[in-house]
């Protein structure tokens, strides 16, 4: 190279060709299992290429040999970080195919946790996004605030990961008693938690050095690589699909929606920080506005019945029967249904034939498109940099390989 | 939603539209998929700045057995539209990564798991699927087992691709009702004859 450019090589000048690296699948930074190649020149990043499928399950192939209801669980391994958004997103799809639509209560249950997932799935980027660049703390303080509301997903769902609790119809069971207290509880203290969290990195000298101006990414750009969510807020498009179109009982409740104006990864961290508190909000005028009701259907057809019921009238045996092994049948049709995931939009299109199982179920998973502009806001950073972008982008695996 | 969904099939290309569930469908020919994507784009009256999704789905008794659906968004004019084309194996979609550059991946995809071609676009690699993998999974005649395995060869120290052997075969129960489709149960005509024999009479 140095002859090209005609520089004598002298006893100061290092050489440096251009060269091929791997970058993961199993570098603590790639976020799962992402192969990156990554072409440098010198420490400088000229091309970036995604390998993706190391986690491919077939989930799609799958659910065409599922039931609707034994569909359900396979949505939360998609986006492991946020298992109950997932759920969301199909639940109302298959809703608008059955034309049905969930009570109040389990609307406002569904926001609910929607929105606690949300809270866990921004803690769990922002700490580890600040440990890929080198901060520690956040993740230890992080982590623990993870567990309380794991614990909520646990008292409601029984599960703290792969809750299956929204299914077609409402939510799998009511809230047990005390919860809600404990919930409002946790929001008063949470916003001094996101205080502290902000204390630690938003005005911190090496995290801005590291983030500001890096991975940046105009409207325009953000809107043509597909971009939703906090990273298409980051560049400055007003978007949030709660607010556009809202589902469930998003209407009724009053929040901000941050715009960046940059579109770096400094940008892309705060808009996570905002929707925490906003998060709180929205957490706690769905505590208020929840009122006692049904948290499912009351169509025998749609949702099984109680166990209590169940052995008292036969009919509803039969009901249970029928529900758990046939299931109900679809009408023919489709709908491409999106949610506002706390990654971006998430959809699903979902094709139904009649019978008792999807014909296709597509899932557009959010990281697919933040993934593959990865060579774009990589060009000419160091190599350094592309963990802040990963890290910003907010990318799993389980999503992005279906 | 009517008035755009006119609009839309006022555009060549464009057969026709239909709003199934409260959301806009189209249909368009193969041909004309990247001059309408380019319309759809730059008309102030569409303004869908994004593809969010671009999935085929099959159909395998049609002669062109795959539908090849673009799921659009406007966040401009808050608006969604679906515009579905079909292909079969071997005629290609025309590509509109230049539209959007996002295409390339949900077409790599599509290649991938259906076999569908995009015709322009340079980087039609496997995407999901393992690297060496043959055949194109979500196709319908494509058993969900798959064909291959792959399991760690101690002995070779190396990974190695079997066919698939179950130990079980596998199992796919119908559990379609029979009591919906079938209204005489057998052995049981008799019954039935009668009945309509009596109904006949008055």
């Amino acid at each position: 190279m140095s002859e090209t450019i005609g520089i004598v090589p002298s006893a100061k000048t290092v050489e440096i060709e251009s060269h091929s690296i791997n970058f993961g699948p199993q570098h603590p930074a790639a976020h799962g299992v992402l192969r990156l190649i990554l072409e440098l020149d010198g420490e400088v990043v000229e091309r970036a290429d995604p390998h993706i499928g190391l986690l491919h399950r077939g989930t799609e192939k799958l659910i065409e040999y599922k039931t609707y209801m034994q569909a359900v669980p396979y949505f939360d391994r998609l986006d492991y970080v946020s298992p109950m958004c997932e759920e969301h997103a199909f639940a109302l799809a298959v809703e608008k195919l059955l034309g049905i639509t969930a009570p109040d209560r389990a609307q406002w249950i569904r926001v609910l946790f929607a929105e606690i997932t949300r809270v866990l799935n921004h803690l769990l980027n922002l700490t580890t996004y600040a440990l890929d660049v080198g901060a520690i703390t956040p993740s230890l303080w992080g982590f623990e605030e993870r567990e309380k509301l794991m614990e909520f997903h646990e008292a409601a769902s029984g599960a703290r990961l792969h809750a299956n609790y929204f299914r077609p119809g409402g939510v799998s069971k009511d809230l047990p008693a005390g919860l809600t207290d404990k919930i409002a509880a946790w929001a008063e203290t949470f916003p001094k938690f996101v205080d502290d969290i902000e204390s630690l990195l938003t005005n911190n000298r090496i995290w801005k050095q590291r983030t500001v101006d890096i991975g940046t990414f105009s409207a325009e750009q953000a809107l043509a690589w597909g971009f939703s969510g906090p990273p298409l807020r980051a560049s400055g498009v007003p978007w949030d699909l709660r607010r556009a179109q809202p589902y469930d009982k998003y209407a009724e409740v009053e929040f901000q929606i941050p715009v960046g104006r940059n579109g770096d990864c400094y940008d892309r961290y705060l808009m996570r920080v905002y929707e925490l508190r906003e998060s709180v909000k929205i957490i706690k005028q769905a505590l208020a506005k929840m009122k006692p009701g049904p948290i499912k259907v009351q169509d025998r057809k749609f949702s099984p019945p109680t166990r209590g019921e169940m052995k008292r009238s036969m009919e509803a045996l039969i009901h249970h029967f029928k529900l758990y092994t046939e299931g109900y049948h679809v009408p023919a049709g489709a709908t491409y249904t999106a949610v506002e995931s706390p990654k971006g939009e998430f959809g699903v299109y979902l094709v139904a034939d009649g019978t008792n199982k999807p014909y296709r179920c597509k899932i557009r998973s959010t990281g697919f498109a933040f993934l593959q502009a990865s060579d774009v806001l990589c060009k000419r950073h160091m190599l350094a940099d592309v963990c802040a972008i990963i890290g910003s982008l907010d990318v799993v695996f389980g999503e992005i390989d279906r | 939603m009517e008035l755009l969904g006119q609009a839309v099939a006022a555009i060549p290309g464009v057969s026709g539209f239909r709003i199934e569930g409260g959301e806009l469908v189209a249909h368009a020919s193969r041909e004309s998929i990247l001059t309408l994507m380019t319309t759809l784009r730059d008309d102030p009256r569409f303004a869908f700045e994004q593809v969010m999704d671009i999935c085929g789905v099959d159909w395998p008794d049609r002669e062109d057995r795959f539908d090849v659906v673009y799921n659009l968004l406007s966040v401009t004019l808050n608006q969604r539209l679906r515009v579905i084309t079909t292909t079969d194996t071997v005629l290609p979609v025309p590509s509109v990564h230049t539209v959007w550059p996002v295409a390339t991946w949900w077409e790599r995809e599509a290649w991938d798991l259906y076999g569908i071609i995009f015709s322009g676009q340079p980087d039609l690699r496997r995407i999901l699927t393992d690297y060496g993998f043959e055949g194109h999974p979500l196709r319908k005649d494509f058993p969900l087992t798959g064909y291959v395995e792959v399991r760690y060869d101690e002995e070779r120290k190396q990974v190695v691709n079997e066919p698939v052997r179950l130990t079980q075969d596998f199992r796919s129960f119908d559990f379609l009702s029979p009591w919906e489709a079938m209204t005489t149960l057998p052995g049981d005509e008799k019954v039935f004859t009668e009945r309509a024999a009596e109904q006949a009479k008055g």
